[in-house]
C-alpha cells in the first residue's frame, strides 16, 4: 500500500540527472527555430553573393572552362556605354520612384474619411497593386501607343503627338510612370493603416492650439506616420532597384538600349538569348549589389537606432 | 563522270539504307527527344514523327518532351549539361557553335555519309569539317507584297534597286508606306541588313563580316548603309516601327497602309488568317543592287542534334536519318504541316504559291550562297549589339558614324577572345 507524501517534494531534481539540452534549453531553442531559415538563407542568398564575386573575375560562357581574367570585366564596364546608360536609368528610377510616397500619402489622406462605400473606393485605389506587373506594363504600353493609344488621342486635341516608348529620351520616364501606378497604391495602403494609429487626442490638442491645414499635416500627422513612411521608403527603394518586369514587357530594354537598368542589363548579358557572358553579368550584379548595400546598410542602421532608442 | 559515280554510289547507299530501314536495325531501350516545336502545327508534326518512329521500331520506346520554343533557347544549356536526352532541336551555323566548342553536341559526320540529297544545306551544319546535326526544315526570306495594290498602281515586281526605289516612290505618292516592319525585338532589322549587304557587297563579303574579318567602318559596309539610307530618307518604312513586334506590324500590310514586308515565309500564315487571299499577296526575291553580284538568300535552317552525353546514340542516329529521308521531309513540310521547305532535294514541295516560289528561288536563283540569318551567322554578342545598332540607324540615320564606331570597337573585342 502506497502512502502519498503529506508534503509535496519541493526539492528541485538534481542537476546531474538533467541532460545537456535541458540545461541549455533557453539558449538553444531560438537557434533551433532559426536553423532552417539560417541554413536556407546561407545556401541560397549568402553563398551565391560570394559566388558572384568570384565569377565576376572570370570569362565564362556557362558551359566550358572558365578563364581567370582578374578585374578585366570591371575595366570593360568603365568603357561600356550601355552600362553607363543603365546606371543613370537606375538613378532616375530611384529618384522618381520616391514620388510614390507623397502621392500615396495624398490619396490615403483623401480616402481616410467615413463616407458610404469608402471601402469600395479604397479597394479600387488599391487594385493596381494587386494585378500583375506584366498586366500593368501591357495596359500602359497600349495607353502610350503612338496611333491608337488613349494618351495620343487626348494629346491630339491639342495638336500634339508623342511616341513615349519609341523615343529614347522619354521611354524611361514613361515606364517609371507606369511603375508609379501600383507603387502609389502600395504606399497608400501603408499610410491608411498608419492613419488608423494616429492619436486623436493629439489631433484634438493641436486643433485647440489653432493648428490646421498644412501645419497640422506637417507637424502633427506626418511625425506620427514615421513608421509607415520608413516602410514605404524601404519598399519603394527596393522596388525601384528591382524594376525589371515593366522594362521587359514595355520596351524590352529598347529603343536601342535606352531603357535598360542594371538588373535588366545583367539579365541580358548573362541569361538572355544572346548573352551567356556569365563573368560580365556577375560583374554588373556586383555593382548592383554594392548600390543596394548602401541602402540596406542605412535601413539596418535606422532599425538598430530605433530599437536602441526604444530600450533606452 | 565523277558526278555519275557519286550518283551511283549514292543510289547504292540509298538502297542500302532503305533495306536497312525495311528490316529495321534492332533498336531497343528508350529514345528521349526534347523538342522546341511548341507551336500548334509544328507540335503535331513532332508528335507524329515520334509516333511513326516508334511504330517502325517496336522494341523502342520513344519519349517526347515538347518545350516552349522561346524558353528552350535558354534551357538547352541546362538540358545538355545535366541529364541530356538523346535528340534535341536547335539551329544551324553559329548558333550551335557554343555547344560544339563545349563538346556537348555529338559529331554525326558518319550519319551524313549515309544520307543524301542534303548537299545544299550541309555547309550550315559543318564546323571544322565535321557535321554536328541534321536539318529538318528551312524557309525562304523575301519581299511579301500586296499584289492587288501593285496592280492598282500599275507596278511590277522589281528586279533592280532602281526599280525598287521607283516603285516605292509611286507607293509613297499614293499615300501609303512601302514597307511595314516591327523592330521592337531587333532581329527584323537584321533581315534588312543581310539583304542590303549581300546585294551591295555579295555573300562572301557578308560572311567575312560575320566572321569578324572586316571592320564595320569599312567603306563597303558604309555603302550598304548608304543604300539603306535612300529608303529611310524617302520615308519608305512605317513610322514608330521601334514600338512594334513583327506581328504587330502585320496589320499595316493587311489594312493596306503599307504594301510590302521583308520577312520569312512564316509571315504568310498570319496574313492568310487575317483575311488576305492568295490573289492579294505575292512574293518576290529581294532585287539586285550591285552589278555582277550573284544573288544570295537568307534561309534559316532548324535542326536536330544528338547531345554528346546521350544514352541511346544508336537509336538517335537512326532517328536523324529517318527525319531527313525524302518521304518524311515531303510529309512534314507540307502546307498543312510545317508549311516550309524540305531540306532533302529529292522531296516534293507542297503545292503552295509561296513554297514553290521559295523553293525555285533557293534552288535555282541563289548562286551566291545561302545565309542563315543575321543572328545565326554572327556570334551571339556581335549579333545582339549589331541589331541594336541597326535599329538605331533606322530611327536616327544621322547616328551612323557613332554606331559604326561602337560596332567596330565591339568587333575588336569579341573576335579577339
Amino acid at each position: 500500500m502506497a502512502v502519498a507524501p503529506v508534503v509535496p517534494d519541493r526539492h528541485p531534481p538534481a542537476f546531474a540527472r538533467r541532460g545537456w539540452y535541458r540545461r541549455n534549453e533557453i539558449a538553444l531553442t531560438p537557434w533551433l527555430f532559426l536553423a532552417p531559415g539560417v541554413l536556407f538563407f546561407t545556401v541560397y542568398v549568402v553563398l551565391p553573393i560570394f559566388q558572384s564575386f568570384g565569377i565576376s573575375l572570370y570569362r565564362w560562357d556557362g558551359l566550358g572552362e572558365a578563364t581567370y581574367i582578374g578585374l578585366a570585366n570591371y575595366r570593360e564596364l568603365t568603357t561600356d556605354r550601355a552600362f553607363e546608360i543603365s546606371l543613370w536609368n537606375n538613378l532616375r528610377w530611384l529618384v522618381l520612384y520616391l514620388l510614390a510616397i507623397p502621392l500615396g500619402l495624398g490619396i490615403a489622406l483623401f480616402l481616410n474619411q467615413t463616407v458610404t462605400g469608402i471601402r469600395l473606393y479604397k479597394s479600387l485605389f488599391f487594385f493596381p497593386f494587386v494585378i500583375s506587373q506584366v498586366v500593368v506594363g501591357l495596359v500602359f504600353s497600349w495607353f502610350y501607343l503612338p496611333n491608337a493609344g488613349l494618351l495620343n488621342l487626348i494629346l491630339g486635341w491639342f495638336g500634339v503627338s508623342l511616341n513615349v516608348l519609341g523615343d529614347p529620351d522619354l521611354a524611361t520616364y514613361g515606364i517609371i510612370v507606369a511603375g508609379l501606378w501600383p507603387q502609389t497604391a502600395y504606399c497608400m495602403i501603408l499610410y491608411l493603416t498608419g492613419l488608423n494609429a494616429v492619436d486623436p487626442e493629439q489631433v484634438e490638442a493641436a486643433r485647440l492650439d489653432g493648428a490646421k491645414g498644412w501645419k497640422m499635416l506637417w507637424y502633427v500627422i506626418v511625425p506620427q506616420l514615421r513608421p509607415a513612411t520608413f516602410i514605404a521608403f524601404v519598399v519603394t527603394i527596393i522596388g525601384a532597384l528591382r524594376s525589371f518586369d515593366l522594362i521587359s514587357i514595355m520596351t524590352n530594354g529598347g529603343p536601342f538600349g535606352s531603357t535598360r537598368v542594371l538588373s535588366f542589363y545583367m539579365y541580358e548579358k548573362a541569361l538572355a538569348e544572346f548573352g551567356f557572358r556569365m563573368g560580365y553579368g556577375a560583374a554588373i550584379a556586383v555593382i548592383l549589389f554594392l548600390i543596394m548595400l548602401c541602402f540596406i546598410a542605412y535601413f539596418l542602421w535606422s532599425i538598430w537606432r530605433e530599437e536602441r532608442g526604444g530600450r533606452g | 563522270m565523277r558526278s555519275i559515280l557519286t550518283a551511283l554510289a549514292a543510289t547504292t547507299i540509298l538502297s542500302g539504307a532503305a533495306l536497312a530501314e525495311a528490316h529495321g536495325p534492332d533498336l531497343t531501350g528508350t529514345l528521349r527527344i526534347v523538342s522546341d516545336m511548341s507551336n500548334p502545327a509544328p507540335r503535331a508534326v513532332m508528335e507524329d514523327l515520334a509516333e511513326r518512329f516508334e511504330e517502325m521500331h517496336p522494341d523502342l520506346d520513344v519519349e517526347l518532351q515538347v518545350i516552349d520554343r522561346e524558353a528552350w533557347k535558354t534551357q538547352i544549356r541546362n538540358t545538355l549539361s545535366a541529364n541530356p536526352p538523346d535528340v534535341v532541336n536547335w539551329y544551324a551555323a553559329n548558333r550551335m557553335m557554343p555547344y560544339v566548342n563545349a563538346a556537348l553536341f555529338e559529331d554525326v559526320s558518319d550519319v551524313w555519309e549515309e544520307i543524301e540529297g542534303l548537299d545544299s544545306v550541309k555547309g550550315a551544319l559543318t564546323i571544322d569539317g565535321a557535321q554536328y546535326g541534321v536539318p529538318y526544315t528551312y524557309y525562304q526570306w523575301g519581299v511579301y507584297y500586296r499584289q492587288d495594290i501593285f496592280e492598282e498602281l500599275g507596278l511590277e515586281e522589281p528586279e533592280t534597286w532602281e526599280q525598287e526605289i521607283a516603285n516605292c516612290q509611286v507607293i509613297l505618292d499614293s499615300g501609303r508606306k512601302c514597307y511595314t516592319i516591327g523592330t521592337k525585338f531587333l532581329w527584323t532589322a537584321g533581315g534588312w541588313f543581310d539583304y542590303l549587304n549581300m546585294r551591295t557587297n555579295g555573300f562572301d563579303f557578308h560572311m567575312a563580316l560575320a566572321r569578324g574579318e572586316i571592320p564595320w567602318t569599312d567603306d563597303r559596309v558604309r555603302q550598304t548603309f548608304a543604300n539603306w539610307r535612300e529608303l529611310i530618307d524617302m520615308g519608305a518604312y512605317i513610322d514608330n516601327h521601334q514600338n512594334y513586334s513583327w506581328q504587330e506590324a502585320l496589320p499595316f500590310m493587311v489594312n493596306g497602309e503599307a504594301t510590302s514586308y521583308l520577312m520569312g515565309n512564316f509571315a504568310v500564315a498570319p496574313m492568310r488568317d487575317a483575311g488576305l487571299t492568295d490573289d492579294q499577296i505575292d512574293f518576290y526575291q529581294f532585287p539586285a543592287i550591285g552589278e555582277d553580284i550573284p544573288m544570295a538568300e537568307d534561309a534559316p535552317t532548324d535542326t536536330f542534334h544528338i547531345p554528346a552525353g546521350a544514352e541511346n546514340k544508336e537509336a538517335a542516329r537512326e532517328f536523324l536519318k529517318f527525319v531527313v529521308s525524302a518521304d518524311v521531309q515531303t510529309d512534314i513540310n507540307r502546307g498543312d504541316a510545317l508549311g516550309q521547305l524540305p531540306v532533302n532535294a529529292q522531296s516534293e514541295v507542297d503545292e503552295d504559291k509561296f513554297l514553290e516560289q521559295g523553293f525555285a528561288m533557293l534552288s535555282q536563283n541563289s548562286p551566291g550562297g545561302v545565309a542563315q540569318f543575321f543572328d545565326r551567322d554572327f556570334p551571339a554578342e556581335m549579333a545582339a549589339l549589331g541589331m541594336e545598332g541597326l535599329q538605331e540607324f533606322m530611327v536616327y540615320p544621322d547616328n551612323l558614324e557613332d554606331i559604326l564606331q561602337r560596332l567596330e570597337q565591339a568587333r575588336q573585342r569579341i573576335y579577339a577572345n
